[in-house]
């Protein structure tokens, strides 16, 4: 007997919500924590930890007066199309790294070999045997980098590729110099926040007219419970340099929510170029919503001189909320901006993204290009700025932003801003809303495939124009994981 | 071949097949023919699967089995085979990887080894000259942006691919120009074979032409009031549909 459509569907986004989170598992590892709570205390402790120069704990207390200020006036912004219960920041721990063997691991020898295997189990074997071919990788377990790959080959051409805080302590000018002059801890109030408390994340300098030979990476992994992660990253490429970054970060599955904080710094001198690709799957929280990490990032490149690119590409499948805005400051003239971004929200997940251009720049050009997911009850904004700026002769902006609907529970929302200030300028912006017909569905059955293949195939139709600008590797990770997010959700 | 016995079937509680009985053998070609709205691409979607549609009473057997019982899927993997009247648009996914696909998951089922990349292509080669397609068509997305005789050809091609045992084809003739219906007569005789078989819904005599049935069905209000050999369609082309109307209204005790 033939079922009617209707009911299809309604079993079949059931099905959804019970999709497989196969990296929300816990490694038992014993944690040096510091207490929940946040105080000055608490960051002079971070930074002694470290044992930061004295000028970093500066800038931490200035940041943490500052949001201390901004908590107990307009508090956390209230704009983004997202709903969540106030945060208890004094329940957070600030502070969470994995105990070590006397002094820390000098080597990949010393690691406590259940953090290689944490790794490992990820898919980022990080022992010298197993490492990824042509991917130098830092990985970063709750509030501190525990490896770093193929750093003495990368330091031969002078690439400086390490935790941050390595970097504070053996390039300490770099960091004073490039630290919060792309996203100053005024900016928002978790910029603030994570000035104030970040731990580690990666440092990348290139120096000038040298081509990164392969390609640079990041893996974040939060295990505590109760835990943030505040991680900072920052990027410099200098004059004519080229190089590529990848992102990758996972979570266990737990019922309560972790914040998650981060700030990216892109610093790229005239004919530079800077690749930044993120594929983010922490985990999502239940099909109830409870859990699931709240992923506030401020993510923001400058094309400081003539010519530089920057280019952003982003696939976010996970997190309970997702808050985040890549953006690029183009005030070299005839530097390039790009915005790739593929974001799914399936059960009852939230996503608020989008970018910023700000064109400074005679001739600059940047291009927006948005694929929007919703599927379960999960609910997808799409937030962007174009501001051409009254220098910026012949600027031109090209933004899409398309959004597919699985199912009729879950929402499609687009706030496009454009600010146009000169009149030899151009921005255009086209954008659609589709859903995955059930005609699409039965011509695909009626050729014999699937229905979790026919969606996965739509879905990957529809995100195609974002993946051809994943580097390969991620490209298949990205394919599958859609697939993945998406099982179960036709019948 | 394929067996439909007393088959009614409606879309949201309208009954639109009012008992169907129609017997297919291998190596047969059946013209459905029938006036707007009598019910013949329902007949084709009920056949395929098509989640809209109810069937309320009958049943169909399909080499043995009920077919009923299968979802679409499974019965395209099984061989059945429905040429759209409106070929749907699948953004992004070029017409190779769908095909690809498709022969892959049929493939599975009957235990066969998956085709790698190269020996589809191979595959693809020869079933486009078999329709006259350009290879530059294999990597468009499928459907998109084709004109309307490009979608129909698109179906012949996905029918030359797939190889079903039981094609049906449902309007595949509607708004072609003489070329193109040439073109998708000649790959519907050379995919004729004598272990397969053929049911062509249609309008008008048009594509009998060139597709010589050996049975020719006229539905009407959902039921199958007349069959005969090639000359019923030649018939209907002259008279039009309406003496079927009047037989089909004497043959029935008055309603109302």
């Amino acid at each position: 007997m033939t079922r009617t459509g209707k009911e299809e569907r309604t079993t079949t986004l059931e099905a959804l919500a019970d999709r497989e989170y196969p990296w929300g598992f816990v490694s038992d590892i014993e944690a040096d924590a510091l207490p929940p709570g946040l105080s000055e205390d608490v960051i002079r402790l971070i930074s002694g930890k470290k044992q930061e120069p004295e000028f970093m704990l500066q800038w931490r207390l200035r940041a943490y007066r500052h949001w201390v200020k901004l908590e107990r006036t307009a508090g956390a912004p209230k704009w983004a199309n997202v709903k969540y219960a106030p945060i208890d920041y004094q329940a957070i721990v600030y502070y969470s790294a994995p105990r070590r063997q006397g002094e820390g691991p000098a080597s990949l020898d010393e690691v406590d070999p259940k953090l290689l295997e944490t790794f490992a189990k990820l898919g980022i074997p990080l022992g010298e045997q197993q490492r990824l071919a042509g991917v130098a990788v830092d990985a970063v377990f709750d509030s501190v980098s525990v490896a770093t790959t193929f750093k003495e080959k990368l330091a031969e051409l002078g690439i400086v590729f390490c935790a941050f805080s390595e970097a504070v302590r053996d390039h300490p000018d770099l960091v004073q110099r490039y630290l919060g002059s792309v996203v100053p801890y005024t900016d928002n109030f978790y910029a603030a926040l994570n000035s104030a408390v970040f731990s580690d994340g990666s440092f990348c300098y290139i120096p000038k007219g040298v081509r990164c030979p392969m390609e640079l990476s990041t893996y974040f992994r939060i295990n505590t419970a109760g835990s943030g992660q505040f991680e900072r990253t920052l990027i410099v490429a200098e004059a004519g340099s080229e190089v590529s970054y990848l992102e990758g970060c996972t979570a266990p599955r737990r019922d309560e929510n972790q914040l998650h904080a981060a700030v990216v710094e892109l610093v790229a001198h005239e004919g530079a170029r800077i690749k930044y690709s993120t594929v983010q799957n922490w985990y999502a929280g239940d099909a109830e919503g409870r859990g699931g990490i709240f992923n506030f990032v401020t993510k923001r490149g400058l094309c400081a001189g003539r010519g530089a690119r920057i280019s952003w590409t982003q696939v976010e499948t996970g997190s309970a909320i997702t808050w985040k805005y890549p953006s690029v400051i183009l005030r070299g003239d005839d530097s390039v901006g790009e915005f790739y971004s593929v974001a799914l929200t399936a059960n009852r997940q939230q996503a608020d993204t989008g970018t910023k251009m700000i064109h400074i720049g005679r001739n600059t050009r940047s291009t927006i290009i948005s694929k929007g997911i919703s599927a379960g009850r999960g609910n997808n904004t799409y937030r962007g700025l174009v501001k051409i700026l009254p220098r910026a002769d012949h600027a031109r902006n090209y933004t899409q932003c398309d959004s597919l609907l699985l199912g009729d529970r879950c929402g499609a929302h687009t706030f496009p801003y454009i600010e146009v200030g000169n009149a030899s300028s151009t921005a255009e912006h086209e954008a659609s809303t589709s859903k995955i017909s059930d005609e699409q569905l039965f011509y695909c059955k009626q050729r014999g495939i699937s229905g979790d293949n026919a969606v996965s195939m739509i879905v990957n139709g529809f995100c195609k124009e974002v993946f051809r600008n994943l580097p390969m590797e991620f490209a298949v990770e990205a394919t599958k994981l859609l697939g993945v997010s998406l099982e179960g959700s036709v019948g | 071949m394929l067996s439909i016995r007393g088959l009614c079937a409606g879309v949201e509680g309208k009954a639109i097949l009012k008992r169907i009985d129609l017997e297919v053998g291998a190596g047969e070609v059946h013209a459905v023919m029938g006036p707007n709205g009598s019910g013949k691409s329902t007949l084709a979607q009920v056949l395929a699967g098509h989640p809209a549609y109810t069937v309320t009473a009958g049943e169909v057997t399909y080499l043995g089995q009920d077919l009923l019982a299968l979802p679409p899927e499974e019965r395209a993997r099984a061989g059945v085979f429905l040429a759209f009247q409106y070929p749907v648009e699948i953004p992004g996914v070029s017409n190779a990887y769908f095909l690809k696909s498709a022969v892959n998951e049929q493939r599975a089922r009957q235990g066969l080894e998956e085709l790698d990349a190269m020996e589809f292509l191979e595959l693809l080669e020869a079933k486009l000259r078999l329709v006259e397609m350009d290879r530059s068509f294999v990597n468009r997305p499928v459907n998109e942006g084709f004109s309307g005789g490009e979608k129909k050809r698109n179906e012949i091609l996905q029918m030359a691919v797939l190889e079903p045992k039981l094609a049906i084809l449902d309007e595949t003739d509607s708004g072609l120009d003489i070329d193109a219906l040439r073109v998708v007569a000649q790959g519907v005789n050379r995919l004729r074979r004598p272990d397969n078989a053929t049911i062509l819904v249609t309008h008008y005599q048009r594509m009998l032409e060139y597709v010589e049935p050996d049975h020719v069905h006229v539905l009407f209000d959902g039921r199958i009031v007349k069959s005969g050999d090639r000359t019923l369609a030649l018939e209907l082309e002259r008279r039009g549909y309406d003496w079927i109307r009047d037989e089909a209204a004497g043959a029935r005790p008055a309603a109302v």
